[in-house]
């Protein structure tokens, strides 16, 4: 025992001895981190407790800027509600769709190579690009969608400057990106053992049933995760409105995060604008805490059960 | 239950053609393993029964049912995988279940099933774990009782004991020969293990290259294979074979002789065979008989000895270079460099054709009446 302790104590003090080297293997982590995570939040939060013009003087008033928000400022309210009825359409779309392409190209059809690169490329082209590709698309005059809707006899709205088809309109062109998720989706799909398939098959389970009881329990956890990065990029949207619509018709399309830009670079309150980043990143925190609690009930891990008998 | 017939089977990847047309006839109640070395085609085989695969040409009948077109689930069949194929988000329970309810059976008539066949495999008290919560062998007991609670007419098993360690396979072995005399249910079994086939089945079918090379008891694969490649399949170490030429024929009896043969050797045959010349002498490592050197049919050096504790392996070179394998004591005093003779008992010689197929030879009465099953 005795020799057991001595034989260990140098290693021991070998490890204090170590001092800074490991911090200097971690520092240019570290200092990213405080440089441009950490000071811009702190900063930002500092911001939202005065009235800051981008010149002039800045005046500390506390909580002001949150109280006005709640209270007085009926276009936070709007904004809110315009980007929780996006996320509403956003959200489910973008998991269904992206799911139902992963199971497509799962098929192993023909050409499904070119078709995963297809549906991915929207996903590496430059927002605005994007967004240029679909002002033609949407143009009521000349564009694309209404050329064919043309063949059907329809004559096609004007897509984005009708209050009621420029959120729609938004909401398609955002679904541009699901190729992401429809890729996690198909690495999942992937990782799926096709016996439990066969095995399903010889018990006679129906394919409707194979889907719902043994791909989607076996894809939840991908499911969870499109879940939430859905939610914050729904909140987060700002470049396909701006450019496409820039908050029309009649500000329907007047997003949250747009309210933010518009108030921090073409009104200049920067201190008000901070108050509502904080707002929104409290709104997603939420959001994303509740998809978390609820997510146990139908999210199943891997690793999980064992950890549960480890529990018990 | 019932047996199943297999007519000219024949399923081809592309340009692959893995199974050549197989032609069998298994019996109500059997246990008739699918043997063979990787890519004969036991697994494709065993996977067209079970309707996993679509053939390309070919019949199969289950009882008096042609189920050639049928889908999986109308077979009335049961399949138990390699890796189990358990469902990793279900609890052993919920696996068992899964495919029944969906079936519309009964709650009460699932309970009774799982319920019975949770109590035949020992696993009532891991019901409610997962999957992942279990050991390898539990594993397979809960594969193999989401088998039983369909009480299909045909159970089919690919590898089943494959995955476990060599102790835990020798257990569940017994078990499953156990559970198949309780069930009584045709059982068809793919495997590359000879002794799991020999041990657990009451015939073997052996594969190669997609054609059935013997359909027989496992002794009679043993004691007479049809052909080179069962012959030297089947056994551990392999048969040793030599190339010879027949001296004579008198009767069924041949008199062979080769390069290096100090005495021809007469095999008798069951019955008398058209005359070849070039002939494979075939011969068992444990019926050779080592000796002093210029004594027996041949002589050769000992180049290796491997000590088994109750036999030795000695690996033996002729002059020409072949290599042969014999059996012997645990304590046989043979080193290497030793020049030894070996002696041939001609009744345990196996002689085959050019075409590699086998010269039926004669056996003694009591070995004759243990090949038939």
């Amino acid at each position: 025992m005795a020799t057991a302790t001595a034989t260990r104590r140098p290693s021991r003090r070998k490890a204090r001895g170590a001092g800074i080297t490991p911090w200097l293997f971690i520092s240019p982590w570290i200092l990213g981190f405080l440089f441009f995570t950490l000071g811009p939040l702190v900063f930002s939060f500092v911001m939202s407790l005065h009235d800051w013009p981008v010149v002039g003087t800045r005046t500390f008033i506390g909580f002001e800027n949150y109280t006005t928000m709640v209270q007085d400022d009926p276009q936070f309210w709007k904004s809110l509600w315009i980007t929780v009825k996006f996320g509403a359409l956003f959200v489910p779309l973008n998991i269904v769709l992206s799911f139902l392409l992963a199971v497509l190209l799962n098929l192993n059809l023909r050409g499904t190579a070119i078709y995963r690169t297809a549906f991915y490329l929207p996903s590496v082209i430059s927002g605005v690009a994007l967004v240029t590709i679909w002002a033609w698309i949407y143009s009521k005059e000349y564009g694309l969608l209404n050329y064919l809707l043309s063949f059907a006899g329809i004559d096609g709205p004007n897509w984005l400057g009708d209050r009621t088809w420029a959120i729609v309109a938004i909401t398609v062109a955002s679904l541009w990106g699901l190729g992401g998720s429809m890729l996690i989706f198909l690495a999942g799909l992937q990782s799926i053992p096709k016996e439990l398939y066969e095995a399903a098959r010889v018990s006679g389970v129906p394919p409707w049933a194979q889907i719902t009881f043994i791909t989607l329990p076996m894809l939840s956890p991908m499911i969870l995760f499109t879940l939430i990065t859905s939610i914050i990029s729904a909140f987060q949207q700002l470049t396909i409105a701006l450019l496409l619509t820039d908050g029309g018709p009649v500000n329907s399309t007047y997003f949250f995060a747009m309210y933010i830009y518009k108030t921090a670079f073409r009104f200049h309150d920067m201190g008000y604008a901070a108050a509502m980043s904080w707002v929104m990143f409290l709104i997603i925190l939420a959001l994303s805490m509740l998809v978390m609690r609820w997510s146990a009930a139908w999210v199943y891990y891997e690793g999980q059960a064992r950890k549960d008998d480890a529990d018990a | 239950m019932a047996g199943l017939r297999i007519e000219n089977l024949r399923k081809s990847f592309g340009a692959v053609d893995v199974l050549k047309g197989i032609d069998l006839d298994i019996r109500d109640g059997e246990f008739v393993s699918f043997l063979g070395p990787s890519g004969c085609g036991k697994s494709t085989l065993l996977r067209s029964i079970a309707g996993l695969e679509e053939l390309t040409d070919g019949a199969i009948h289950l009882g008096d049912r042609e189920i050639t077109d049928l889908p999986s689930a109308k077979r009335d069949i049961a399949m138990v995988f390699q890796n189990y194929a358990l469902y990793p988000h279900m609890n052993v329970r919920k696996n068992m279940s899964f495919g029944l309810s969906l079936n519309g059976m009964k709650a009460d008539e699932i309970d009774r099933r799982v319920k019975d066949a949770a109590e035949t495999l020992r696993i009532t008290e891991l019901l409610d774990r997962k999957p992942k919560q279990l050991s390898g062998g539990q594993r397979q007991r809960v594969a193999i009782g989401r088998a039983i609670v369909r009480k299909p007419q045909l159970f089919l098993l690919d590898e089943p004991l494959s995955n476990l360690d060599a102790g835990l396979r020798v257990t569940m072995r017994a078990e499953l020969a156990a559970l198949h005399e309780r069930l009584g249910v045709t059982m068809v079994y793919v495997t590359h293990d000879q002794v799991e086939a020999m041990t657990l089945s009451s015939r073997v079918v052996v594969l190669d290259k997609g054609r059935v090379s013997q359909f027989g008891s496992p002794l009679e694969l043993f004691h007479r294979p049809a052909n080179l490649f069962v012959a030297g399949f089947i056994g551990s170490p392999k048969m040793n074979f030599l190339p010879v030429r027949a001296s004579g024929a008198d009767g069924a009896r041949v008199t062979v002789s080769g390069a290096g043969f100090r005495q021809p050797l007469a095999v008798e045959l069951a019955a008398q065979a058209a005359a070849v010349d070039d002939l494979t002498l075939g011969i068992r490592p444990d019926q050779m008989r080592i000796g002093a050197p210029e004594t027996g049919h041949l002589t050769g050096t000992v180049r290796l000895v491997e000590r088994l504790g109750t036999e030795s392996h000695v690996h033996v070179a002729l002059e020409d270079g072949t290599a042969l394998v014999i059996i012997t004591d645990g304590t046989h005093p043979g080193r290497a460099h030793d020049r030894v003779g070996l002696t041939i008992p001609a009744e345990a010689a196996h002689l085959f054709a050019p075409t590699g197929e086998a010269l039926p030879r004669k056996l003694d009465p009591d070995t004759e009446r243990l090949l038939q099953v």
